[in-house]
């Protein structure tokens, strides 16, 4: 996608097909002769793992539709139906329970990874707004699907999160019915979610080759936070980043498949074995684990709308953190006192996650509210003050300078030149 | 925060239904379950990553199911053709054909528009010991027996920090199977100065201890024709066994499958891994 291809075909059927689509040479240039920065570490093999989860997601999620019943009166029943009934069936709504999960561990990794090496920054804005379009989409997504095997969490979660919307002012009730398609969540409610739930992963993908597009458009960011200079600084994409990214799914894979077939309701509640109930309440409604640190907010502030919007704001203020961060330096590396920051934050974002599964009671409440506000505070006043104060350490003048600095006295090598004593 | 807060307040709380809501690190019984210990983590033959069910076992708890707590609970995803599926009590077709016609199903309507009663067939779910939910409670105090189809996976206790990080290590998923069985085991009487409900029974690990249903097993209840001891432990861990093997049919095809794929993967990674190093190998980074 950048730049014109050089792929040049030999076949005379494929010269033909070319010049009139040149698809196989958009594929070519995109996957295969795409130069990537040579130094890209293991985290930015989460890229190509979201993808994988995501194509996962919708195979399993396709077939989970064949035998699912979007009625309130058989919608547990055919979720056992598919547990107990169809061939494997316990195999695919068990990858589709835990695919969501472990979709979510990789997305936050993938965004951890693009706050710590800056890749935010210009000429990437769109690139990450994009990618927070995309992870909204998928809580929408996520919420939706948790909704459809109408278990006590099921039903109770989506009364819990739908009613938020009651909080805005004037059109709050109104919102609420019209999500509902009803008076409360009901089978109007179930339908719809279902089919939104079918519906938004084909919006997440499209999203998604608008994000690759971007991404090769801008080219990716590397742990140096330096744009290529040189050809040296890049190689091809096929075989390096291939064989990378390749080990680095399966090796994803193999942390999936712990979870699918060993322990695979331990990310679930039990109460979503109980068939949803309007008339019992479980004693603690809890949203599923990737939701707690939002939830924690939403619970830390004393008033309904002011928690609602904090827990929005809470994503909301991903989408300027481009400009939020006022600092030169791109890579956390290079940016000590950004570099403690970071990590803090992230310590910040699990404790929240913790609090957001504990009842909101006494300390509980106390302590969310501290870690809410530094929550916000990391990004409003942190990373503003942060490029202004922090004096960063001497960024390398290109990636091939950096990488072979760290290989000591290595000759100046270019991609396909051996170089001593490199690293696996 | 006032939404979960108004639950909490509308809170009715039925007397089966256990406090139970549970996710990653979600206590299910931290504010409601004070005084309620943890039950103790029992050794099942079907824990683990080689875990199996025992097939003596299941069956035995399959009889305790059949003369005991049929006869209150329903298990409506339960179809007499799953008792001969195997992984399971793995019965004979025979055998499951011989139990599914000792039950009286209703069938129907016939050519003249009559529902009639007829033997039970392989295909035929197990009889539900009452027509609806109402019926059920008015002959149970109020409270409402719970299907036993999925309860072994509906029901959880709080591990707390770090113990559910750990679980994931050690594959710790039996919860269910261990509050269960140590509910059925747990009847005592109750400590001085606790005042119990009107028709209620005392239990050690039932959140809030006042539980509706009767002790249901005793030493000697069910006569086992294999010499195993009749005493009610051994039916608790029996008829337990039996309920997670109802809520979680495919169990063993589910471990024997993540052995295979385990192998594979961590193969493929290694060959991975070996690739990436050879086609890295003249590139410095």
């Amino acid at each position: 996608m950048s730049g014109h291809s050089t792929f040049e075909p030999k076949h005379p059927a494929l010269k033909w097909f070319e010049s009139r689509l040149p698809l196989v040479g958009l594929i070519h240039s995109s996957f295969v002769a795409y130069p990537t920065p040579r130094n890209l570490n293991y985290w930015w093999t989460f890229g190509g793992i979201l993808s994988l989860m995501l194509v996962c997601q919708i195979v399993s999620g396709v077939v989970l539709a064949m035998h699912y019943t979007p009625h309130i009166t058989l919608a547990f029943d055919s979720v056992e139906h598919i547990m107990r009934d169809v061939s494997f069936g316990w195999l695919i709504r068990y990858i589709h329970a835990n695919g969501a999960s472990m979709f979510f561990i990789a997305v936050y990794i993938h965004m951890f990874r693009g706050l710590y090496y800056g890749s935010y920054k210009a000429p990437r804005e769109v690139l990450w707004i994009l990618g927070c379009i995309i992870y909204l989409l998928m809580m929408a997504t996520a919420f939706m699907g948790y909704v459809l095997p109408w278990g006590q969490m099921s039903f109770w979660g989506a009364t819990v999160i739908t009613n938020l919307f009651s909080a805005f002012p004037v059109v709050g009730p109104t919102i609420v019915e019209w999500l509902w398609g009803g008076f409360s969540v009901d089978n109007a409610t179930l339908n719809r979610f279902f089919s939104l739930h079918y519906l938004l992963p084909f919006m997440i993908a499209g999203v998604v080759v608008l994000h690759v597009w971007a991404l090769h458009v801008v080219g990716q960011n590397n742990p140096t936070g330096v744009e290529p200079k040189s050809p040296k600084d890049t190689v091809p994409f096929t075989p390096y980043a291939t064989i990378k990214d390749g080990f680095g799914m399966v090796c994803f894979l193999i942390f999936f498949a712990w979870f699918l077939f060993y322990i695979p309701n331990y990310l679930g509640h039990a109460d979503n074995y109980i068939p949803a109930n309007p008339l019992v309440t479980p004693a603690h409604i809890v949203p599923e684990w990737y939701y707690l640190p939002f939830y924690a907010m939403l619970r830390a502030v004393p008033d309904k709308l002011g928690g609602v919007l904090t827990m929005f704001g809470a994503i909301i203020v991903l989408f300027f953190v481009p400009w939020l961060d006022t600092s030169k330096v791109r890579s956390g590396v290079y940016r000590p006192l950004f570099k403690q920051f970071f990590w803090i934050w992230v310590a910040v974002c699990v404790g929240l996650g913790w609090l957001g599964a504990k009842p909101a009671e006494g300390g509980y409440v106390i302590a969310g509210r501290i870690l809410t506000i530094y929550y916000f505070a990391h990004f409003l006043i942190i990373l503003p003050l942060l490029g202004l104060f922090e004096k960063p350490k001497a960024v390398p003048a290109s990636i091939t300078e950096a990488v072979l600095g760290k290989n000591k006295g290595a000759a100046p090598a270019s991609a396909g030149v051996s170089a001593p004593q490199t690293k696996g | 925060m006032s939404t979960t807060m108004s639950f909490r307040s509308s809170l009715l709380r039925p007397l089966a239904v256990a406090a139970l809501a549970f996710g990653l690190a979600a206590p299910a019984l931290a504010a409601d379950g004070h005084g309620t210990p943890k039950p103790p983590r029992e050794e099942w033959s079907f824990a683990g990553p080689f875990g199996t069910f025992d097939q003596a076992q299941v069956q035995r708890g399959f009889q305790v199911f059949k003369e005991v707590c049929a006869s209150c609970h329903a298990a409506h995803l339960f179809s007499f053709r799953n008792l001969a599926q195997p992984g399971g009590p793995s019965f004979s077709e025979a055998q499951a054909k011989a139990v599914a016609e000792s039950y009286q199903v209703q069938d129907g309507p016939n050519d003249a528009g009559d529902m009639f009663d007829r033997p039970g067939r392989l295909s035929d779910r197990w009889p539900s010991p009452f027509p609806n939910e109402q019926a059920a409670r008015a002959s149970n105090g109020g409270a409402y027996p719970p299907d036993f189809s999925t309860l072994a996976k509906a029901r959880t206790y709080e591990v707390g920090f770090p113990g559910f990080l750990i679980d994931i290590f050690t594959q710790y998923q039996e919860n269910g199977v261990d509050y269960i069985h140590a509910l059925l085991v747990g009847y005592e009487e109750p400590p001085e100065g606790f005042v119990l409900p009107e028709g209620a029974h005392y239990n050690k690990y039932f959140p809030g201890h006042a539980i509706k249903m009767p002790q249901p097993l005793t030493d000697g209840q069910v006569t086992y024709t294999d010499g195993t001891p009749e005493t009610l432990d051994q039916y608790s861990r029996d008829v337990t066994a039996f309920m997670m093997w109802m809520a979680e049919p495919h169990l063993e095809a589910r471990k024997r499958i993540g052995f295979q794929v385990m192998i594979f993967l961590i193969i493929f990674a290694g060959l991975l891994y070996f690739t990436k190093k050879k086609v890295w190998k003249s590139v410095g980074h």
